[in-house]
């Protein structure tokens, strides 16, 4: 899992023109391994047992996140220290994972389908083929079968779903729609503040994919707000978008 | 050997129009760095298509078909790909930054032990005749200008909708390629693909998005967008903002902005929704706006083309109407 800015987050550019601002910025979890750490609570409950652990490759301030996960019931957690993220990509932070996971026992590797703020949607992937095992990403649902050997997963793809099914262990990366993450409990709150986290040192590879600049999106040209009766402005609008925008037919 | 490679996407022997997207971009970086544009043609039964490849640009398509490859399965077209990668040492691999694509292009990248750039919007060959690339994150409210630091090849994935579809014919010459999977090597069986029923077009790939928000009251009001959606085309769908899709009103699937879809149809018209700033991340790259809103400060307003503020349930059937009544002139 990863901390990124919440989503209402207003980014500034850094000095360097290649990072963002951090300070003044509110961290969360990613939304979507929300749904991830859900579906790995899930499965433990239904078995009645089980561990889920929770890993992240990130600064001190990640540990807030594995704070939040352990609120909602995750049992351990792993935390690789990287105090440079900004100068990693989806495939230095995959192999840092493959590394500390794959001497670790594991039914299931659930990550979110992407982190919103780097929008790079790989690192699930590229997990699975460093640990040579299969994966579904985008997933929507998940259950268990055949003696818990394999999984049957639904994953959406452009106007319609997809039904696969998968052996485990494998990765599965999570989509909004999967489950609904549950609230976190003042006890739970209380309980994750004392739980111990396995802090881990290690040398996380370079970056193949370097930054050069960040730039802002091309400011919109300021739009005019058509006034008059409700039919007058109905036709100026279907007028203006035929002859002048031209997105009619 | 070189050479810039596009993965064209098919399903059921039917090519998918961003495949034709990345063909155009694809032949514009094998220009400017003076190299052949491949194609890497993958199923069961679908050679036809490679003259259509070439309508597109492609000097030579390198056919991977066989039975194997009738389903798309991760692995195993990670498995044909890489050795195709391997034997002829492409410069360049774009692949469309579709749901098949974000399956495969890490996969594939991870294999070979390259870095990735997705989602891409722009991409260029610079002097030194390396690929740079411009990607939005967080979800558009930022562009990351990005290059590769190492050798071929360079792998970067195409955001659909976004390069316009140019014709260039070229030779197309097939090269066939041996197809060997280790059928154990390969942990996922497609079992069902469902269509939703009456499914209009993908928000990613539609021309014309009407999306509802809060100001729509309730899901039974969405049928009024629905029917603006009907009359702007084939090409049009509906989307929805996060609170319609958090009260239950519409399916995750419709949802635009930070932790839904990002978009880029041509045209975007906003219906009750106020603009949170990561609804507005989502859309902004759409190439007009429209915002219907009763509150004449909400914020959409800032990024709207052009802006109605008054009553959405009395003027989104009066334009569905007035576009019903002017087509038919």
């Amino acid at each position: 899992m990863k901390q990124v800015p919440d989503t209402e987050s207003v980014l500034r550019i850094d000095g360097e023109g290649t990072g963002i601002v951090e300070q003044g910025l509110q961290y969360v979890a990613n939304p979507y391994d929300e749904y991830a750490v859900e579906e790995a609570l899930r499965l433990r409950e239904k078995f009645g047992q089980g561990t889920v652990t929770v890993i992240t490759v990130g600064p001190q301030r990640a540990e807030e996140a594995i704070r939040y996960f352990f609120a909602m019931g995750a049992d351990e957690a792993v935390h690789i220290r990287d105090d440079e993220p900004q100068k990693r990509d989806a495939l230095s932070v995959a192999q840092c994972l493959a590394e500390a996971i794959k001497d670790m026992e594991y039914d299931v590797i659930f990550c979110g389908k992407q982190a919103v703020d780097d929008d790079s949607a790989q690192v699930g992937a590229m997990l699975a083929e460093l640990l040579d095992i299969p994966q579904a990403t985008v997933v929507t649902k998940l259950e268990v079968v055949g003696d818990n050997k394999s999984a049957v997963v639904h994953r959406e793809i452009e106007g319609g779903e997809e039904v696969l099914e998968i052996q485990l262990p494998a990765v599965i990366t999570a989509q909004k729609g999967l489950n609904e993450p549950r609230f976190t409990s003042l006890m739970g709150i209380k309980r994750a503040m004392s739980k111990p986290i396995e802090i881990r040192e290690m040398k996380v590879p370079e970056a193949k994919t370097k930054v050069i600049s960040l730039e802002r999106p091309p400011e919109r040209p300021s739009g005019r707000i058509l006034e008059g009766e409700d039919t007058d402005v109905v036709r100026e609008l279907v007028d203006a978008l035929r002859n002048e925008a031209k997105v009619l037919d | 050997m070189a050479g810039i490679w596009v993965f064209p996407e098919q399903r059921s022997g039917e090519l998918k129009k961003v495949s034709f997207e990345i063909l155009t971009i694809g032949r514009k970086l094998a220009d400017k760095a003076g190299e052949e544009l491949a194609a890497l043609l993958l199923g069961s039964g679908v050679v036809m298509l490679a003259s259509e490849l070439a309508k597109y640009g492609a000097d030579k398509v390198f056919l991977a078909d066989s039975a194997d490859l009738k389903d798309f399965l991760t692995e195993a077209y990670t498995s044909v790909i890489c050795e195709a990668v391997a034997a002829n040492e492409p410069s360049v691999i774009l692949f469309s930054a579709t749901t098949l694509g974000r399956e495969l292009a890490p996969r594939v990248a991870a294999r070979l032990g390259k870095g990735l750039a997705t989602d891409c919007t722009e991409l260029d060959i610079n002097d030194a005749g390396r690929l740079t690339v411009k990607r939005p994150i967080f979800a558009g409210k930022l562009f990351a200008n990005v290059a590769f630091d190492h050798g071929k090849p360079q792998i970067a994935s195409v955001r659909p909708n976004v390069i316009p579809v140019q014709e260039d014919p070229k030779a197309g010459e097939v090269v066939k390629l041996e197809v060997r999977i280790d059928p154990s090597r390969v942990r996922t069986k497609l079992k069902e693909i469902k269509k939703e029923t009456g499914a209009r077009v993908d928000l990613t790939e539609a021309k014309v998005i009407v999306s509802g928000g809060r100001g729509m009251k309730g899901p039974e009001n969405f049928s009024i967008l629905e029917d603006l959606a009907a009359s702007l085309g084939s090409e049009a769908t509906v989307g929805a903002s996060r609170s319609a899709v958090d009260a239950a009103w519409r399916p995750h699937s419709d949802q635009v902005g930070q932790t839904g879809k990002t978009v880029t149809p041509d045209l975007y018209i906003a219906c009750g929704i106020s603009g949170a700033i990561q609804h507005l991340a989502g859309m902004s790259s759409s190439k007009y706006i429209v915002a219907i809103n009763k509150d004449p400060d909400a914020p959409i307003f800032k990024k709207a083309d052009y802006g109605i503020v008054g009553d959405l349930f009395k003027i989104v059937p009066l334009i569905t109407e007035e576009l019903k009544k002017s087509a038919k002139k």
